[in-house]
């Protein structure tokens, strides 16, 4: 193998699994490490300043981070860290003074915003600072798009949700409620500089089967009738409910269906486990609240009495599955008919731009989904960008938030006169951790205690009330153990092959094998004849320079570094260190400051 | 030295061996030795090597002298018995508890200073008996922990950290043991475990007296320029002779050896060493050629390594054959078979009146 290049931000940025695997590169570590050290403000601020909403993701992420994070792989439970970002949340001080300052003299120019999401309400954050003047339009009479009108207020209570979308409608957004967008040709010829479109993925899906008209009244589609709960203009649902689907959708429609009053409420599930869209935790949430999941039903038909809906029938379908679990056959062995009062479609969302006109030199696809650009979000029409769901359809908060960063840099440059696609490159930092001798600036002990369990409103008391929050966040002993489980990925393992004298000491001391000494060669046969097999091939290998002494090369699994730093440590001439990286992932303020050095001074 | 202990953590895949332990079980205390010590590697080969053999830790004695060196016992086989004897002694405390317990696998680990100058006499007699043991010198040349004086292995001509050279002639423990009638005489070198691992294995296996002579660098003391003791100066001058694979009974010699270049020998209860010349003029069988030839590379300034002598058959002159000591442990010989009684006593005494 070439040696490897770290040079390349992407190298020790990888090696941070969750913050690699964050559409917004949070910097999970670092945050975590002000927890620990009970500076949850600081903590909060590192969050906010990638992620923009850390109470709601503390709450409601979708965790991409979680199933990444390497202490998972060596112990099978990850690091909480969501709950965690929560702890940084609940126990901040007022953060108002350390947030952006917005310039009084503005720049002149001015974007329109379509849906006050969390794309949207991004946009906003970042431009906001660099004096733009930006107009959100939302069709609703409060702001916050799906964070508030499809998680229920038992999961994300409102006065999170409410406190920080003011932080962001407060710099001065001209936040136009109550005002749908109904026509894009009359929106651009407002004269916007740019438009962002924000306005999600609205439209549940339908299920088209026998009966579905006769049944109407008692058949709801599932963001739909959470947007109705959200507002109030539902409160009750029927004794016996049906969910159709899932996902995580489907997992807010059943819980929220047993605090209007169900009592019996049934997950339909076409396929088995492992096949779900739900997240684990959603799905186990559900099931300590009594949900009832049924596997490998497939809806046929909607049964009606009298105009009324009475229940459904269902497919019951046999798969066969291979060794790894994908699906080889399926058959239909029978049918059952399960009563019903109400039943939810749960099976998905899409976006949809009716209100669009077709000759604005906005492309759609042959699917009628708009043609963006995935690096600059910008659609085919100059000026015109998209994100959050609106853009590749449904997706999650954190990926929507990462899209509004992104376009609000194209939305930048393109009022600047620059080019959108020409970006500032991410980059990192390496910062040595050696305090001295056997001294390491970061606690560097493997902490063997086990996941902490997020402790719940009980079975009784939370069903009294629809906003009624069931997770109670970590205690004070839960947050002191949790933040030591995490293994400080970002402080890095580098070495420098020219100090190597080769004496082992570090191949030796690794508690998990993950160094060897050995002759170069391709890489599917190196991964085989290291100190513990690569299996991981997920995980890259770090290949050094020959080694001066006899040419050897010192190779690591990344896969299962604990980042210890026993390695620095019984290393004598220091050609092991341990260094913390630093992600720069350009925001809109940081193409701002390279646009302005760039501009000629004038004395 | 470090402070920071290894964690419990480990790789989740860790092989267990046939006793169920992993590799961590053999590990022992936190080594307070230099970061970069040779002997810490050697430590990490003797782990390997005793979890490789499937030694239950308990069955495992580990006996040392005074030196750097002979702190190292402490950082392996924490399960094991231990005993640090005084400087130099360590062979009759080896000797004693040998001859009470044959079932037991001994390694003894000594250094230069220990073995070589105020052990010398110990070394020799525990050669002579050939006593079942395994015995391993972490050689680096100097008097590691008094600051880095000439030991008795320095070479002619090596340069001290502070630049005076030596001129005394070594003692080479290697070419000592052969003349002293030693059955297995191997060299190798800390930063080398594909040769190292697989000699303590044959070592401990050998129904005699083992001599492992291990070149192991004083980072602190002894690796610098003018040093011929240092990583760099033994890697440029070690020369693998015979390379000594360890085959366990329930194993078959592997295929990739051609014909004619290995020789098996096979060991006591069945397992095998199976001896590959890298140097084809090489006979480790020959205890008269053998040393002459690491003499000759050895003024031509350089090291054979690898298992350089063993005798095929080392029981005849060993001291349990020798001495007709029993099978079972002493201490688990009734006291009526142990004591003579009294009227034994008179008896005995009576044959010296």
């Amino acid at each position: 193998m070439e040696p490897t290049d770290t040079a390349n931000p992407d190298y020790y940025h990888r090696v941070v699994d969750c913050q690699w695997a964050c559409p917004a590169h949070t910097d999970v570590p670092e945050y975590i490490r002000l927890i620990a050290q009970g500076r949850f403000t600081d903590a909060y601020l590192v969050n906010r300043e990638s992620n923009v909403f850390p109470g709601i993701l503390g709450r409601v992420c979708d965790r991409p981070c979680e199933p990444a994070c390497r202490r998972g792989r060596i112990e099978q439970k990850p690091v909480a860290i969501c709950r965690l970002k929560r702890v940084a949340a609940d126990h901040r001080d007022d953060v108002t003074a350390r947030l952006p300052k917005i310039p009084r003299a503005k720049n002149g120019k001015r974007i329109a915003c379509i849906g006050a999401g969390c794309a949207s309400l991004t946009v906003a954050n970042d431009l906001m600072p660099l004096g733009y003047q930006v107009t959100i339009f939302e069709q609703y009479g409060e702001p916050g798009g799906l964070m508030r009108t499809n998680i229920p207020s038992f999961r994300l209570p409102h006065t999170v949700l409410n406190e920080e979308i003011a932080m962001i409608t407060d710099m001065g957004v001209d936040l136009r409620l109550n005002s749908p967008v109904r026509s894009m040709r009359a929106l651009l010829a407002q004269g916007f500089d740019a438009v962002f479109v924000g306005s999600g993925a609205p439209k549940g899906k339908e299920l088209k089967l026998p009966g579905r008209e006769t049944a109407a009244a008692n058949v709801h589609i599932g963001i739909a009738w959470l947007e109705s709960v959200a507002f109030g203009h539902i409160d009750k649902i029927g004794k016996r409910v049906l969910i159709i689907g899932v996902g995580n959708t489907a997992m807010d429609c059943c819980r929220t269906s047993l605090r209007l009053g169900a009592e019996s409420v049934k997950v339909m599930a076409r396929k088995p486990r492992g096949f779900f869209k739900a997240s684990v935790w959603e799905l186990e949430d559900a099931e300590e609240e009594s949900v009832q999941i049924v596997i490998n039903r497939s809806p046929k038909a909607f049964v009606t009495e009298n105009g009324r809906l009475t229940g459904m029938t269902f497919d019951v379908v046999e798969y066969d599955l291979d060794a790894t679990g994908r699906i080889t056959a399926e058959r239909i062995t029978g049918e059952e008919f399960l009563p019903a009062d109400d039943v939810i479609l749960a099976i998905g969302q899409e976006n949809a731009f009716p209100w669009v006109e077709r000759d604005l030199g906005i492309e759609f696809d042959k699917w009628d989904v708009p043609v963006i650009d995935k690096l600059t979000f910008q659609a085919t029409r100059p000026g015109v960008f998209f994100g959050g769901d609106a853009a590749f359809g449904p997706k999650n908060i954190i990926w929507a938030v990462e899209h509004g960063h992104q376009a609000a840099i194209s939305i930048h440059r393109h009022c600047q006169g620059e080019t959108v696609s020409e970006r500032l490159a991410p980059g990192i930092n390496l910062q040595s951790r050696k305090m001295g001798m056997h001294e390491w600036s970061y606690a560097n002990d493997y902490t063997a205690v086990e996941r902490r369990l997020m402790p719940h409103v009980s079975l009784k008391e939370r069903f009294k009330k629809l906003n009624i929050e069931v997770e109670l966040g970590f205690t004070a002993e839960q947050v002191a153990q949790e933040v030591q489980r995490c293994l400080n990925c970002d402080v890095q393992t580098v070495f420098s092959a020219k100090l190597c004298i080769e004496c082992d000491a570090c191949l030796d001391i690794c508690p998990v094998d993950c160094l060897t000494i050995t002759h170069n060669g391709a890489e599917s046969e190196l991964r085989t004849r290291l100190k513990a097999p690569a299996q991981n091939l997920t995980q890259p290998l770090y290949v050094s320079a020959g080694l001066p002494q006899t040419g050897r090369v010192m190779v690591k699994d990344e896969d299962l570094c604990v980042h210890c730093g026993l390695c620095a440590e019984r290393c004598p001439t220091a050609a092991w260190d341990m260094q913390k990286s630093e992600l720069h992932w350009p925001h809109a303020s940081d193409e701002a400051g390279a646009l302005d050095a760039r501009k000629p001074k004038i004395a | 030295m470090t402070f920071i202990a290894k964690p419990k953590v480990a790789h989740p895949s860790l092989p267990k061996n046939a006793r169920g332990f992993t590799r961590r079980d053999y590990e022992g205390a936190l080594s307070t030795l230099c970061a970069g010590c040779g002997h810490d590697s050697i430590t990490a080969a003797i782990v390997e090597a005793s979890w490789g053999l499937d030694i239950e830790p308990q069955n495992m004695v580990k006996l040392s002298g005074i030196g750097c060196s002979s702190k190292t016992t402490a950082y392996f086989v924490s399960g094991g018995h231990g005993f640090n004897s005084v400087h130099g002694r360590m062979p009759s405390i080896a000797m004693g508890a040998n001859a009470a317990n044959r079932q037991l696998s001994y390694i003894g680990v000594s250094g230069d200073g220990d073995t070589l100058s105020i052990g010398l006499g110990q070394f020799c007699h525990a050669i002579r008996r050939n006593l079942n043991m395994l015995y391993i010198i972490e050689n680096n040349g100097v008097y590691g922990l008094t600051k880095g004086q000439f030991s008795a292995s320095a070479d002619v001509g090596t340069k001290a950290k502070k630049g005076e050279t030596n001129f005394q002639p070594p003692i080479d423990p290697v070419l000592l043991a052969m003349t002293l009638g030693a059955t297995f005489v191997a060299r190798s070198f800390s930063g080398d475990k594909q040769q190292l691992v697989p000699l303590i294995q044959a070592g401990l296996k050998h129904q005699g007296f083992a001599l492992i002579d291990v070149l192991s660098p004083c980072v602190t003391f002894n690796d610098h320029e003018g040093s011929t003791k240092s990583y760099a100066y033994t890697r440029e001058h070690y020369e693998p002779a015979v390379h000594a694979d360890f085959v366990p009974l329930e194993r078959e010699i592997s295929v990739d050896y051609k014909e004619g270049e290995t020789v098996p020998v096979v060991m006591h209860d069945g397992s095998r060493i199976v001896l590959r010349k890298l140097d084809a003029g090489y006979d480790p069988t020959n205890r008269t050629t053998a040393a002459a030839q690491i003499q000759e590379r050895m003024k031509a300034g350089e090291y054979l390594t690898g298992l350089l002598y063993l005798d095929v058959e080392p029981q005849k002159g060993a001291f349990h054959f020798v001495n007709n000591t029993p099978d079972e442990p002493l201490n688990s010989i009734p006291y009526e078979a142990l004591s003579p009684g009294s009227q034994g006593l008179e008896k005995a005494l009576a044959r010296y009146r």
